[in-house]
């Protein structure tokens, strides 16, 4: 089973520097695109290669590109990389940050070529220090041995790299918030149209990209469309970084084929439930996707499956919801960080999310009523899609509406018997 | 009065960006560095030299939850509250810091040796729970192993 992005990545090593990266074959797909490609024949073979969004919206790569305008030669573009992860529940993006950094660098590379943008960027969310001094350290190499900087490999193509560590504030990583606050602006999402591909950074043509995404630039640069397409059992192409938390025995990150079944990753990889937990229920993509239940336990781990399904493959890192674990509390966490997140542009959030929070908090409390469980619907509707400027609000609702669908038991029992039935049997977090 | 230290550090990043005030995140980032927040006072200084409105200044900086408007202690302990976190028990450390230092979320010991605050998820969720202090991550957090941890930090 072969798997590009973390074959190299060993927790008993040091990270992959310039020339360990050289080593094992790094920085090819510079020379190749470079020297034998024109941008539009990168921008085509990431197409082809159906690679989608590794970020959470799981658009087609290659596609997004084709949106950058590319008669002006002289007009300056930009390259970003999404790393502010910070979905609850996630912890991809870290892995090969701190592993491959040049694995990053080099897809950064050839996907700025494929837009001809000459300045990048990556942002980092604050709390990944030790990603932020390994990157610093790979650019300089990077920038030393001629990848980087003024007339790449004699091909005079340009790229300059900075990395820009963040302050805080999921909503950063939001690809128009990320550009304010890029820009040292509040970091509050866009207004689309106009679609950062035309008019992003400095009102620029950006593309952001999420570093999951970037890093499989060069594979497939280096081994073309069909091997990158045959790499999945599913039905979206490549491999993915499949995480699991919660109460499983081995909870851990694992790079396998996409479309993975999810009862595969919990059962084989993490080694089931620990003993004493039965599962109950999964976010199969950070916090902000709907719940998965035992009956989609064979569901396929890949976005057309997921959405089949009802939910979304989002990031890739799924959450256990457990026997012990009180849904009420889950949800009630889960809405508790959106309410905090919210960057308060628009009404529906700002004001809906505290309030979802408030009566969750309630119930969970044991003075809840049944008509709140239709106030909690009435925001499920609200908040949806369509009603706010950016997908937090909508992406908050997920895991309300198909908790309220699945575990609307354990909301009515809360409700009856005016106590959380979690109460008796606390496994920690429940200690409030 | 901004340092000369502190100007030149501002001057290196105001050279990096198209306009003066796109560079005014790295400037509160800076003096954070050298103060350990940023008051009112640093706030005027830092809004004169990136030429804004200090309500405009004001309006980035509160906008960040790692920017402090408030004085905070030596170390700043960040426990993670998500949901990974959530499931795995942090409340459980949350008493245990309150009992130990005798402080909530958002409060300083009276030392000013920690500030405890909670933060959205660390990124490192199949080690729940988890917490920083300054730069440092900790994972797989016991009350056991917590109270080593804490004794690094004077
Ligand atoms: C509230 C919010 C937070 C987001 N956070 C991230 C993030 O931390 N990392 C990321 O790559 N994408 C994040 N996204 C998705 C980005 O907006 C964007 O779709 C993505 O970076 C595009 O890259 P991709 O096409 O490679 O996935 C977030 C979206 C929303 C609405
Ligand atoms: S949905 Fe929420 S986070 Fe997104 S723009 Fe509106 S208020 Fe801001
Ligand atoms: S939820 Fe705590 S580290 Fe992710």
């Amino acid at each position: 089973m072969e798997k590009p992005l973390t074959q190299h990545i060993s927790s008993n090593h040091p990270w992959l520097n310039l020339k360990d990266y050289t080593n094992v074959g790094g920085y090819q797909a510079v020379h190749r695109a470079l020297k034998s490609m024109t941008p539009e024949e990168v921008t085509k073979i990431v197409q082809d290669s159906e690679l989608k969004g590794r970020g959470g919206a799981g658009f087609n790569t290659g596609m997004k590109w084709s949106f950058v305008p590319m008669d002006d030669v002289r007009q300056t573009k930009y390259l970003i990389t999404n790393a502010d992860e910070m979905e609850p529940g996630t912890f991809k993006d870290r892995l090969l940050l701190e592993g491959n950094p040049h694995q990053l660098i080099e897809g950064m590379i050839v996907s700025a070529y494929a837009i001809q943008a000459n300045i990048s960027y990556i942002f980092l969310r604050w709390a990944y220090k030790k990603a932020a001094r390994i990157i610093e350290e790979a650019i300089a190499e990077a920038y030393a041995a001629g990848y980087l900087g003024k007339d790449i490999l004699g091909s005079g193509f340009n790229l300059e790299m900075h990395l820009h560590t963040g302050v805080g504030r999921y909503i950063c990583g939001e690809e128009t918030a990320l550009l304010n606050a890029l820009e040292g602006k509040r970091a509050i999402p866009r207004s689309k149209p106009p679609f950062p591909q035309v008019s992003g950074l400095f009102g620029k043509p950006t593309i952001v990209n999420n570093v999951e995404t970037l890093c499989n630039i060069p594979h497939i640069v280096n081994n073309g469309a069909d091997w990158f397409k045959a790499l999945s059992m599913g039905s979206d192409a490549g491999t993915k970084l499949y995480g699991i938390s919660g109460q499983v025995n081995k909870p851990g990150l694992w790079e396998l084929p996409m479309g993975t079944t999810v009862r595969e990753l919990i059962e084989e990889h993490a080694g089931g439930m620990k003993p004493g937990f039965k599962f109950r229920g999964a976010l199969p993509g950070g916090a902000s996707t709907d719940f998965l239940v035992t009956e989609h336990l064979d569901v396929k781990m890949d976005y057309q499956s997921v959405a089949a399904a009802g939910s979304r493959l989002g990031t890739g890192t799924m959450v256990i919801l457990d026997d012990h674990t009180c849904p009420v509390g889950f949800v009630h966490n889960l809405e508790h960080f959106f309410a905090q997140e919210s960057c308060g542009w628009c009404t529906p959030c700002r004001e809906g999310l505290p309030w979802t929070e408030k009566i969750l908090l309630s119930i969970e409390n044991g003075e809840g009523r049944l008509e709140d469980l239709e106030l909690l619907e009435m925001h499920t509707k609200y908040l949806g899609p369509g009603n706010t400027f950016c997908a937090l609000a909508p992406g908050a609702m997920e895991p309300l509406q198909s908790g309220l669908k699945y575990f609307r038991a354990d909301f009515e029992k809360h409700i009856h018997e005016k106590k959380c039935p979690w109460d008796e049997q606390r496994n920690g977090s429940h200690l409030y | 009065m901004l340092s000369p230290k502190e100007i030149k550090r501002l001057d290196q990043e105001i050279a990096l960006v198209p306009t003066r005030k796109s560079a005014c995140i790295e400037a509160l980032k800076i003096i954070q560095q050298h103060r350990g927040w940023v008051s009112d006072e640093s706030l005027r200084d830092i809004a004169e030299y990136m030429e804004m409105s200090v309500e405009e200044l004001d309006s980035v900086a509160t906008f960040y939850n790692l920017i402090f408007r408030k004085p905070v202690g030596r170390n700043i302990i960040l426990l993670c509250d998500s949901i990974s976190c959530y499931v795995m028990g942090y409340k459980k450390i949350y008493q245990h810091l309150q009992d130990h230092l005798h402080i909530k979320f958002g409060e300083t010991t009276a030392d000013a040796r920690f500030t405890l605050l909670p933060n959205a998820c660390l990124g490192c969720c199949d080690h729940a729970p988890t917490l920083m202090i300054n730069n440092d991550l900790y994972k797989d957090l016991t009350n056991d192993n917590l109270d080593e941890i804490l004794k690094e930090y004077r």
